[in-house]
């Protein structure tokens, strides 16, 4: 059996999860797959997930569970793993289970496999396409030792439309979690946002963004008079953001902005798997970078491989031609 | 207060991979190595850590013989000593190997705080810091973007996703994976350099018992999901056909 662990946050599902089900359909073969949300409410999630096409949906509902901690989880996770006995545990790859995941799996002694962008066979002999080396490289995993084999699958590289719904609803069971609070050794206050953002990349039309490749804050000059004839906002890959060369809010990413404009100009962005993320669904995406192997290739409909020095400039030179 | 910091070697930026005979890792033989980035943010906030409220910095790395350099860049940037669990077989380990090496040589120094990068530029497993905390039975938390120390214990700000922050209180000792872009980087002076080499590095055999729980079968180039179209020519030619192409095929001008 396959155990999908579905994420949600105050009664919402995250939508992550249901790729992840998508993913253990592919997986699964033979195998039937279960579905469990945790919470200390979990409001119409069970509901939601029960139109998916698995065996059954799990509802562990514990007041101990809000707000989210890694130990509270591990061992609600682990009580679930004891009482259902999985093959194979599915998460997304959210920064939530990557602060629990890896916890699980030490304490469990089981093998953990993060970031998963395939499958390839099916069921317990499958193995796992995940990136390695920024995305360079790709490996397929094995994982080792008994079972359950935790997997978690990295966000956007199943489609969510493309998870098979059932013909009726899925049975949806309470299950006990049992949580010792005591043992929760870390108090989390409530979530909050930095400065409210003053610019909304999500409904810009075109977006040029900068990556490593503009060496200097100096250099900002170049990829704005770009926007500018473009009537394009300006945005930028991390490393630019934390250098403090652009503010926080215009960071593309999996801890910045999704966006999916009309065009997506990308200067000098290498495009590492945290980037690519946050702009894949762009509509057109256009990558200039020197260097022809660089993983924002992958992604493009238009590539040149060149100096952003000169091709940008004259890029913004041909437009204001026309 | 007795801080850990845990270092990763890793191949350069720059680095264009080839795969060895067997094509199930890269050749070594090309690669040239640097530190993990966001360990040396971890590295940062350990210096700073210890400026303000006192101790001492010990870098802990597992690898083989070569990550000597990092550990050496680490200690120039003014770590005070180190810890170097050495193997050949640690060099293209996963992330439970590595944290279950670390955790053997580390158990007995009862750290205070311990830092890690949240995740390497090489497997990206994003789980060293995460396994090890829980071999050393610290609690963890990660993505970490503001360290703050007080009586006994710490108050941390956990980066979520999209733009979202949150405070966590816990206690010590505990393990922090630290986000890139926590603070400013320092380089090691001249004079940094120089004393790092009178610094005490400890080897340290590998425990028994390390293994890892993952195999890779197979590593490969990646395949393209999307048929790029490739524009050559001088820049102004480049441009041009590019401007051509978005406005009358992806009609996006």
């Amino acid at each position: 059996m396959i155990l999908v662990i579905a994420e949600q946050r105050e009664g919402k599902l995250n939508r992550a999860s249901l790729e992840t089900i998508a993913a253990a359909q592919q997986l699964a073969g033979s195998m039937p797959i279960k579905v469990a949300v945790l919470g200390a409410t979990t409001g119409s999630v069970p509901a939601d997930l029960a139109s998916a096409s698995v065996a059954e949906v799990l509802v562990g509902e514990h007041p101990a569970l809000q707000p989210y901690t890694p130990d509270g989880f591990v061992m609600a996770v682990q009580a679930l793993i004891e009482q259902q006995k999985p093959q194979i545990v599915a998460l997304p790859h959210t920064y939530q289970t990557r602060d629990f995941a890896p916890q699980l799996a030490a304490r469990m002694r089981r093998a953990l496999i993060t970031d998963v962008t395939g499958i390839k066979g099916s069921g317990a002999t499958a193995s796992f396409s995940r990136p390695m080396f920024q995305g360079k490289l790709t490996a397929d995993v094995k994982p080792r030792g008994d079972a359950p084999h935790i997997v978690t699958f990295q966000i956007g590289a199943f489609r969510a439309d493309a998870m098979q719904k059932g013909s009726s609803a899925a049975p949806v069971t309470k299950v006990d979690v049992a949580i010792d609070a005591s043992k929760i050794r870390q108090k989390p206050e409530a979530p909050f946002q930095e400065a409210k953002a003053a610019v909304d990349l999500s409904q810009a039309e075109r977006i040029v963004a900068v990556g490593r490749g503009i060496k200097s804050q100096d250099n900002l000059a170049i990829a704005e008079k770009l926007a500018k004839a473009l009537g394009a906002e300006v945005a930028a890959s991390r490393p630019i953001c934390d250098n403090g060369w652009l503010p926080m809010e215009r960071q593309i990413g999996s801890s910045g902005q999704t966006v999916a404009p009309k065009l997506y100009v990308a200067l000098g962005i290498s495009g590492a798997i945290q980037h690519l993320v946050g702009m894949k669904g762009s509509r057109t995406i256009v990558a200039i970078n020197k260097d022809a192997d660089a993983p924002i290739f992958e992604v493009a409909d238009y590539g040149i491989v060149g100096d952003l020095f000169e091709i940008a400039p004259a890029l913004t030179t041909e437009l204001e031609k026309s | 207060m007795k801080i850990a910091v845990c270092i990763k070697q890793v191949p350069t930026r720059e680095w264009q991979p080839r795969l060895n005979d067997d094509k199930t890792w890269i050749r070594e033989q090309d690669v040239s190595y640097e530190m993990n980035e966001p360990d040396a943010y971890a590295l940062e906030e350990a210096l700073r850590l210890r400026e303000k409220h006192g101790g001492e910095v010990v870098v802990c790395s597992a690898g083989p013989a070569r990550v000597q350099q990092v550990i050496r860049e680490a200690l120039a940037r003014g770590a005070d000593r180190a810890l170097h669990v050495e193997d050949d077989g640690l060099g293209a380990a996963d992330a439970f190997a590595i944290a279950d090496a670390l955790a053997g040589a580390m158990a007995g120094e009862k750290f205070d705080l311990v830092l890690t990068g949240l995740q390497s530029d090489d497997q990206g497993h994003a789980a060293t810091g995460v396994v090890l905390a829980e071999r050393l039975g610290m609690p963890h938390s990660t993505i970490i973007m503001e360290v703050q120390v007080s009586d006994g214990g710490l108050r941390i700000k956990r980066e979520l996703e999209g733009g979202w922050f949150q405070w966590i209180t816990m206690p010590l000792p505990a393990l922090l994976t630290i986000q890139s872009g926590i603070n400013q980087l320092r380089y090691a002076t001249l004079k940094g350099i120089m004393a790092a080499k009178k610094k005490e590095i400890t080897k340290v055999p590998v425990a028994a018992g390390v293994e890892r729980v993952q195999q890779i079968a197979a590593l490969a180039f990646p395949t393209k999901s999307k048929q790029t179209q490739m524009i050559a020519g001088s820049a102004s030619e480049a441009a041009k056909e590019l401007v051509r192409r978005l406005r009358d095929e992806a009609r996006a001008l």
